[in-house]
């Protein structure tokens, strides 16, 4: 294959939201043919550079997978399946990126936080994220706020994303943000919040620096508040 | 009991494309949805925009609605637009045609040719006129292109029996006539719970299987072998005024018993479901016309007859409902689709457990992509509204639109040449060729 031709293949199999060889896909008789994984590592062994990968590989995927939710001939189901084969190919580009000199879009911590574990969303999250092409460390449910402070401390993130269903948990969230505050690092991370009990008014009142309606808004929070 | 016996348990209601054809088997509980039944009311919707009078800014579109006579031309309307429903499966005329050029000596050519000049679905229909029945069928095998027996493209719908147990004289003679030459009919009864039946359940079961039966049974008598349907329409007698009521609980219950009869006896069921009480277009509609849809559904009839479109009782059509009515429709045909399990489909749900907890995610969606793409997933409601409005009623509105504006496959000029040569009473404005010249 020339390098051209695994850069082509491995935008129809983010588009086709595969991750790896045996993944289906959309169509039949794909199973046995390269995923998003192979065709990251033969793109990496034939040198092409990660940036060439991202750009023409990984997000020219994703835009027409976005063309295609648009049109409605795409839906979540298949977005998720594009933004899961994107985040297994990033998580195989990570060390290559440092040595290539490309720095990641951004390093996003998520967490359930303490007394809830519903974390449906926050994983709907956590892919999408990964699919943009974000770092994303996902702490999981359940998890106390001195352990997202200690995180913070350690990984230095550019956000901390909280999720809630709960509105009896909900108030961890404000709790969070408050234990950041205690310990100096309040300014060094954006806060977002999101979940079922949770709304652009109770984001205010905790301090939040914004609010996702869903995954895909959470995203766009992100991108916005990147910039 | 031998007359019954002698009836086929197997009936074929074809239709102008022949992949419309229906299959009704007495023994299968295989189910058929129709519209019906000679409303004399249209019902046209318009919408206006109503402004707020404490905040101007606000603007709402709501309906306005405005009854008024069925016409030919109307008829020829709700075929077209009953040909693009993606759940209808047969046409009986939804309305009466009340023009003043229609007559009893023309009515019924004229309802059957502006039907079947519309649809490439079966087309069922009352005969007002015994005088018109062979008209009728000659235009049928015209267009059929053949003996109407062999490729009943169209069937009749005969009411011989008035409630309570009395044979009339003028329909059991259409229905001996029709019977002799061997042409699909419905042996139609409807008796009302509380005035010409008992109100009770097996009262009511009791005597509409007695008319029903006698009818068949007469079919028989008259033709061994003629195709007939067990046509079942109990109602109950509202108790302010003594009209029908199709919303009721026990219109529901005489309904589904009569299923169960039908298919005692092995017959194919013409049943009743899909009417509302309310002269409007609605929420109110929607809920009395899903209730019996879905519990009438369930019982198993084979010819679901008033599913689309019917308000006030039968009296009025309305094009907009029944338009809803199809996507409600779409959702009980969803909900009775023979189940697709197998070791194969058994192996592919193990092994996506098994990725799923392998997973960091816990997420079946991406499993979803093959059945969702497949259209093997129900889709959200079509005339879904966003925000904080109700907009069903003007999306169906837009939906109808867009199906009245998708060609119908007409008859063809020869074949409407002949039917013009060879048919007397058809009125020149239904001849689209002519039109064209």
């Amino acid at each position: 294959m020339t390098n051209e031709e695994i850069i082509q293949l491995l935008k129809e199999n983010i588009i086709q939201g595969r991750r790896d060889e045996n993944d289906e896909g959309l169509e039949e008789g794909m199973v046995g043919q390269p995923g998003a994984k192979e065709l990251t590592e033969a793109a990496i062994e034939a040198g092409i550079s990660p940036d060439t990968i991202i750009l023409e590989g990984l997000t020219a995927g994703m835009n027409v997978v976005g063309e295609k939710y648009e049109a409605k001939e795409y839906f979540i189901p298949d977005m998720l399946a594009s933004a899961e084969a994107t985040g297994i190919a990033m998580e195989i580009l990570e060390p290559h990126l440092a040595k290539a000199g490309v720095s990641s879009k951004g390093k996003v911590v998520v967490a359930t936080v303490k007394g809830d574990l519903h974390d449906i969303g926050k994983n709907i999250v956590s892919l999408l994220l990964k699919g943009a092409g974000y770092e994303v460390l996902d702490l999981g449910n359940d998890i106390p706020p001195e352990r997202i402070v200690d995180v913070v401390r350690e990984e230095n993130p550019d956000f901390v994303g909280l999720s809630a269903l709960l509105t009896t948990t909900m108030k961890m969230m404000g709790e969070t943000i408050n234990r950041l505050r205690e310990a100096g690092l309040r300014d060094k991370v954006k806060v977002l919040v999101g979940g079922a009990a949770v709304s652009q008014d109770f984001a205010d009142e905790i301090g939040a620096d914004g609010y996702g309606t869903d995954g895909f808004h959470a995203v766009r929070l992100v991108e916005e508040l990147r910039e | 009991m031998t007359a019954i016996e002698a009836a086929p348990k197997l009936v074929k209601l074809a239709a102008r494309n022949d992949e419309n054809s229906l299959i009704l088997d007495g023994h299968e509980p295989r189910l058929h949805f129709a519209s019906g039944s000679e409303a004399n009311i249209w019902l046209d919707v318009d919408f206006s925009t109503y402004v707020n009078k404490s905040h101007p800014e606000i603007e709402v579109e709501l309906p306005t609605f405005h009854p008024r006579r069925g016409m030919l031309n109307d008829l020829c309307q709700a075929a077209h637009l009953c040909e693009h429903l993606d759940n209808l499966d047969g046409f009986i005329r939804p309305v009466n045609i009340q023009d003043e050029d229609v007559t009893e000596k023309n009515k019924d050519v004229n309802k059957f040719f502006a039907s079947l000049n519309n649809t490439t679905k079966h087309v069922m229909s009352g005969l007002t006129d015994l005088s018109q029945l062979d008209s009728v069928i000659r235009m049928a095998e015209i267009v059929a292109g053949g003996r109407l027996e062999d490729n009943p493209i169209i069937s009749f719908i005969t009411c011989a029996v008035k409630s309570p147990l009395q044979l009339v004289d003028d329909t059991t003679q259409k229905l001996i006539e029709i019977a002799r030459r061997g042409i699909p009919l419905v042996m139609s009864s409807s008796p009302q719970g509380g005035s010409t039946a008992p109100i009770t359940e097996d009262g009511m079961v009791a005597q509409i299987n007695a008319e029903i039966l006698c009818g068949v049974a007469l079919t028989q008598l008259v033709r061994k072998g003629t195709p007939v349907l067990y046509g079942s329409v109990p109602t109950r007698a509202r108790m302010d005024d003594l009209n029908e009521s199709y919303g009721a609980a026990e219109f529901n219950q005489y309904n589904v018993d009569c299923v169960q009869m039908a298919r005692f006896y092995g017959l194919p069921c013409y049943s009743t479901a899909g009417v509302a009480d309310t002269k409007v277009p609605g929420i109110q509609a929607s809920v009395e016309k899903m209730f019996s849809h879905i519990l009438v559904s369930l019982s198993g009839p084979h010819y679901l007859h008033y599913a689309f479109g019917l308000l006030e009782r039968t009296n009025t059509f309305c094009p907009i409902q029944a338009v809803l009515d199809d996507a409600h429709i779409q959702m009980v045909k969803s909900f009775l689709r023979e189940p697709n399990i197998g070791p194969r489909e058994v192996s592919s749900s193990l092994e996506q457990v098994k990725q799923v907890m392998n997973s960091t995610h816990k997420l079946y969606v991406r499993y979803v992509r093959p059945k969702l793409h497949a259209g093997e997933i129900t889709p959200p409601y079509p005339f879904e509204s966003r925000d904080m409005s109700d907009e069903v009623l003007l999306k169906a509105s837009r939906r109808m639109e867009e199906l009245l504006s998708l060609p119908v496959e007409h008859l063809s000029k020869d074949t409407t040449k002949r039917i013009y040569n060879d048919i007397p009473g058809l009125l020149r404005r239904l001849n689209i060729h002519d039109q064209e010249k």
